[in-house]
């Protein structure tokens, strides 16, 4: 039995009172959506907010919408609701496939497209409970000063363990925040920072209003493979995502990130000399191997360490092979 | 400190006193005596405490209770009515679907949740839609066999079930012929 402490629960439904709520109590309350990563957190001790300021009811967060060449997403929509969704599935199928890869369905059910991107980072030594991390010491990320992953290192290196982000980076999906401060836009691949106690730039009293994706041509493919030992609840070990612009029968531009090794999710870079080959297997084989030389997991989860590795160039070459298969994204079948 | 909570569970107005930091589960558990949903990991792992929340699964163990006031909450108490299983308890009975009974509750929640959406699941449908159900007697055929066995039942007759399907667990499948028979 895992008990929580005692806290206030606030249910607001504009985001004005929320964040009338956030500036009130400072750094005593914090936001929850579908509370799927979050409570068990606080069932653990590792957050013991005095508020909780539910998003769940707020109306500004809601919705899915086609709109001025982008797809907005409301940040408190379900999983669930947007891999359903009809028109993520149509515009953006990579998007739809990875929230569909997200947890169980209850866990879809539950948790939000605004808690996945805003996800704590994990790591072995840190999601367990007060009594088993007291048995080491605590650690880096939370009550201790030592990191039992490295062992040296000063720097706390629990992984980015959403599977959303890497493909709204592949997008150049953007987010809107708003604080009791004022609101600003920040793109998806400027908003994680590697360091694994916070891997985000948002303030702690920054909501996620909304992310907006462009809506892409008819050229743009994408895809996403992620490794897990479960395939139906599992956090991912190692996930891909993949964009590319085909020109005729060339890949004019091509974009790799891949997550769930360190504590932000990265783009495989030196991709734009590959520019303008063909799709075909050579150019998949250069691209994961150039993914394999910029991988570099470490142990902060209890799986083998150079399996995760190893399977990087496998999903990045399945990624790839899954975007030139799929259909170009488009308008939602009418009728 | 206490505070009033208004629940419509399984048909049924409650107001119950709960400290405020109550889960759903709790809540259902030991403020209302409803303990069929279990307390199994108790941090949105195992699936045990699944109940539906305006027709949808979710897990209780991990819901503040007040994202429950003024829904309607459904748990495996709701399933059966007076005297007899609905047929799908009844169906997991006859195939041998419950094994040692722990993460039952929480799969026949899961699956009238499906059944609710979907009146008669493909096998990968039920899968997909058990898939947050950890059963470690690891028998998970019969539990699928069970859902499709319900499925057969089919919403128009749902209100026609038996007061008692025959439980033996050795009378063999019940085929759709006979369920319409
Ligand atoms: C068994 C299990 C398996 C899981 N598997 C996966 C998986 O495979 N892949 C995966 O990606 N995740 C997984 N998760 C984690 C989680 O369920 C999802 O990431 C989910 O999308 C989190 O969303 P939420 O709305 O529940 O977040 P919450 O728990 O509500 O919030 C998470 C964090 O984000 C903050 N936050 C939430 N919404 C906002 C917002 N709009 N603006 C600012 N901050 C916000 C909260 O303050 C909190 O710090 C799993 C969880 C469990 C329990």
């Amino acid at each position: 039995m895992l008990r929580l402490h005692s806290y206030r629960y606030h249910r607001p439904a504009a985001l004005a009172d929320a964040l009338a709520l956030l500036a009130e109590h400072g750094p005593a309350a914090m936001v929850m959506a579908g509370g799927t990563d979050l409570m068990p957190n606080m069932k653990h001790r590792l957050f013991t907010p005095d508020h909780v300021v539910a998003l769940k009811g707020v109306a500004e967060l809601r919705g899915i919408e086609e709109r001025e060449g982008e797809l907005r997403l409301g940040a408190a929509e379900t999983l669930a609701a947007v891999s359903r969704s009809a028109l993520v599935r149509a515009w953006l199928p990579a998007l739809a496939r990875a929230a569909g890869l997200v947890a169980g369905p209850q866990l879809r059910n539950m948790g939000t497209i605004g808690g996945n991107i805003c996800l704590d980072t994990r790591c072995t030594y840190y999601n367990q409970t007060e009594f088993w991390r007291s048995a080491l010491g605590f650690c880096l990320k939370k009550d201790g000063t030592v990191c039992h992953v490295t062992k040296v290192g000063r720097k706390c290196v629990a992984a980015h363990s959403a599977d959303t982000p890497p493909v709204l980076m592949t997008l150049g999906a953007v987010l809107d925040l708003a604080s009791p401060r004022g609101t600003r836009t920040v793109p998806v691949a400027d908003f994680f920072v590697a360091d694994g106690v916070r891997n985000t730039v948002r303030a702690a009293d920054e909501v996620v209003t909304s992310v907006r994706a462009p809506l892409p041509g008819p050229g743009s493919r994408a895809g996403f493979e992620k490794l897990r030992q479960r395939g139906a609840i599992d956090f991912p070990l190692l996930n891909v995502a993949v964009a590319l612009e085909l020109e005729g029968d060339v890949v004019a531009s091509l974009r790799v990130v891949v997550s769930a090794l360190g504590a932000r999710p990265r783009f495989i870079g030196g991709l734009e000399k590959l520019a303008g080959e063909r799709p075909d297997a050579a150019l998949l084989e250069a691209v994961a191997r150039r993914a394999l030389d910029q991988a570099h997991p470490l142990e902060n989860i209890t799986v083998d360490t150079e399996w995760r590795r190893a399977m990087v160039p496998v999903l990045v070459r399945r990624a790839l092979a899954q975007a030139l298969a799929g259909p170009p994204g488009g308008p939602p079948p009418t009728g | 400190m206490k505070s009033i909570v208004a629940l419509n569970v399984n048909g049924d107005r409650q107001q119950v006193a709960v400290p405020e930091h109550w889960t759903l589960l709790e809540t259902l558990r030991y403020g209302l005596g409803l303990t069929g949903s279990k307390q199994g990991c108790d941090k949105g792992d195992c699936g045990a405490c699944t109940v539906l929340l305006d027709g949808e699964a979710v897990l209780s163990c991990i819901t503040p209770v007040w994202e429950a006031e003024g829904r309607d909450v459904t748990t495996v108490e709701g399933l059966a009515e007076p005297g007899r299983l609905n047929e799908l308890q009844a169906a997991f009975a006859e195939t041998g679907g419950a094994q040692c009974g722990f993460c039952t509750p929480g799969i026949l929640m899961s699956a009238w949740g499906l059944l609710l959406r979907s009146p008669s699941p493909s096998r990968d449908e039920i899968k997909e839609a058990l898939g947050g159900n950890l059963c470690r007697c690891t028998g998970y055929t019969k539990i699928y066999e069970a859902v499709e066995l319900a499925a057969t039942v089919g919403p128009t007759a749902r209100r026609r079930v038996p007061p008692t399907l025959p439980l033996s667990p050795c009378s063999g499948r019940r085929g759709r012929g006979e369920d319409e028979a």
